[in-house]
């Protein structure tokens, strides 16, 4: 159900193109802050922002954006959304700054204020001193920025980023994933990241909802979703196991075995050092009479989350 | 000492337009980027050689009446001179009209513009207000111009009480070829990302359904079937708003289908290629 912590909410919708299905019956609530979309290539990621656009109509179900019926509303949503789509997009024959203010206008800003708005944000993106050059001759780094500020322009309360740093070289990357950072977490602007790139949502986001072959295989904060706070290890020991599990279990550690030889060890908390860890992993496999023939650190990453959420673990 | 302007990001504090005028922001901004270039300027202002031509006609019949009988000054006249402008409205239609969604569509604008609290049908009407302005502005705005010259230099408004259909007709004349060359060159500009593309099936429309009435004239001996060409039907129904018997054996009732036929398919075109997104089948 929709609160007032939420920004988006999806009740079964489902989209389909033709005879091949894109969202199979999804149903999620998206909270305010920074949510990560993340999800292999055809997942269906863009698929949902679209739709949420309103460019494309579901063929089942009901989408709601800041407590707003998309498909009675769709406008009003527009004009309280930025949209920074995947693909390059500009308007032919503009430089920066008439662009960046003519899409204000579009968005419902007076021409004096866009104009204001576009100079301040093209400087906010990093475009400040390229803005009086033509939109066709900027590199793609500067494209991703334009695309940026044209979403940004009319300060929108919910920002769709579509691979945002798509073609981006390291340096411009990680300054677009700041620029996403500081409008999350400093101007109070809510956004939806959707993104292939687990580094990107991991470094902007709050929260995260996974996104495999149309539907949401898991959401939640990013914490959570990572599990609780501890070290994970990985350790293969020869001997007899049962008396090391207890052992382990008596220490407050949990264990799981794995397909493989390997069973992953978690010891809670953050207190200590990964070293201290081992070391009592040790200490324990040493009063259990087993040999210890493999121990190494195993933290559970995003990507883990990601390959247990689409299945490719 | 002046405070360090800061270039953070701030949140809008000022008023928003509400939807609905977004089509007027999409057509100054296209009347301006045209105006802006030179050639295009002169083009424009070439057009009015024809109104000028016309306005010494005008001036030598009323100060030299026996002139009148090379030149009359009478509705037919403005008729000749409305269907003069055809050939400018051609070359406008297709300088100013065939880029305007086909490089929206190249650059990808289109789901810039629609990410904007803006209706297809905005963007569609801001589009045609672009070519239709300037079409306009070639076509009946000399012809109401030429109207006042007459007035003007004859002291009096007899022609224009003796004929009240000229000026309507004049409009209707005009507004028929403007809106008939606007939509169909605006559906020609959605299908390509091309505008060169666009001007060459603009032309080859325009050309092949002349060339198809002239195969067709010679073969079957008859003029019935000039309803084949755009520029023919225009011609006829012309004929009928101006009172004059049809040029041609066509009912000019099927000229009149056939444009507003025309115009129909040029919608649904629109109405199929302007979306936010295209999906591939």
């Amino acid at each position: 159900m929709p609160d007032a912590s939420s920004v988006i909410v999806l009740d079964r919708v489902s989209v389909a193109y033709g005879k091949q299905a894109a969202l199979r019956d999804v149903s999620a609530t998206f909270p305010t802050g920074a949510v990560g979309l993340l999800g292999p290539n055809g997942a269906g990621k863009s698929t949902l922002l679209k739709s949420l656009l309103g460019f494309i109509v579901p063929s089942n179900g009901r989408l709601e954006v800041l407590g707003m019926n998309v498909a009675d509303r769709a406008l009003e949503v527009r004009a309280r959304l930025g949209y920074m789509p995947e693909s390059d997009g500009h308007i032919p024959g503009m430089n920066a700054v008439m662009f960046v203010a003519y899409c204000g206008e579009l968005a419902g800003l007076p021409r004096v204020d866009a104009m204001q708005r576009a100079h301040e944000v093209l400087y906010y993106v990093g475009l400040g001193e390229a803005r009086y050059r033509n939109l066709e001759t900027y590199s793609t780094g500067m494209k991703q920025r334009i695309k940026l500020a044209q979403a940004l322009v009319h300060d929108p309360d919910l920002l769709f980023l579509d691979e945002p740093t798509n073609g981006m070289d390291p340096k411009g990357r990680e300054e677009m994933l700041e620029l996403i950072r500081d409008l999350a977490k400093n101007k109070g602007i809510n956004l939806i990241l959707s993104s292939h790139l687990m580094p990107d949502v991991e470094f902007t986001c709050d929260h995260l909802v996974v996104l495999s072959k149309g539907k949401i295989t898991a959401s939640g904060t990013i914490q959570d979703l990572k599990g609780p706070a501890g070290r994970l290890f990985e350790v293969r020991v020869k001997g007899e196991l049962a008396p090391f599990i207890a052992a382990l279990h008596a220490a407050g550690m949990t264990s799981h075995e794995t397909d493989e030889d390997v069973m992953r060890v978690f010891v809670p908390g953050d207190r200590g050092s990964a070293g201290e860890d081992q070391r009592r992993i040790c200490e324990i496999a040493v009063t259990s009479r087993v040999q210890v023939r493999h121990l190494k650190a195993s933290l559970p990453t995003l990507d883990e989350v990601f390959e247990r959420a689409v299945g490719e673990s | 000492m002046s405070p360090i302007h800061d270039q953070s990001y701030r949140r809008y504090q000022g008023t928003r337009q509400p939807p609905g005028r977004g089509w007027a922001v999409i057509a100054w901004a296209g009347i301006r980027n045209l105006l802006a270039r030179k050639a295009f300027l002169a083009f424009i202002l070439f057009a009015w050689i024809p109104f000028i031509v016309r306005t010494v006609q005008i001036y030598v019949v009323t100060m030299y009446p026996q002139a009148g009988n090379l030149a009359p000054i009478n509705a037919k006249m403005f008729q000749d001179f409305v269907e003069q402008q055809g050939s400018i409205v051609f070359f406008i239609t297709i300088w100013a009209g065939a880029g305007l969604i086909a490089s929206d569509r190249r650059a990808n604008a289109l789901q810039i513009y629609l990410s904007k609290p803006l209706l297809r049908l905005e963007y569609i009407g801001g589009k045609l207000t672009i070519l239709i302005a300037f079409l306009l502005e070639v076509t009946l705005l000399p012809a109401l111009l030429l109207i006042c010259m007459q007035i003007a230099f004859s002291g009096s408004f007899a022609f224009i009480s003796n004929n009240l259909y000229v000026i309507p007709a004049v409009i209707l004349a005009s507004l028929l070829r403007v809106i008939v060359a606007a939509f169909t060159m605006l559906a020609l500009s959605s299908l390509s990302k091309s505008s060169r593309y666009v001007a060459v099936l603009y032309t080859g429309a325009i050309f092949f359904t002349e060339a198809v009435y002239g195969f067709l004239l010679v073969v079957t001996g008859s003029s019935r079937v000039a309803w084949v060409s755009v520029s023919r039907n225009m011609d006829q129904v012309t004929d009928l708003i101006f009172r004059h018997a049809p040029r041609y054996e066509t009912p000019t009732i099927v000229s009149v289908l056939v444009l507003i036929g025309l115009v129909i398919v040029s919608i649904s075109v629109l109405e199929r290629r302007v979306r936010g997104v295209e999906v591939v089948k």
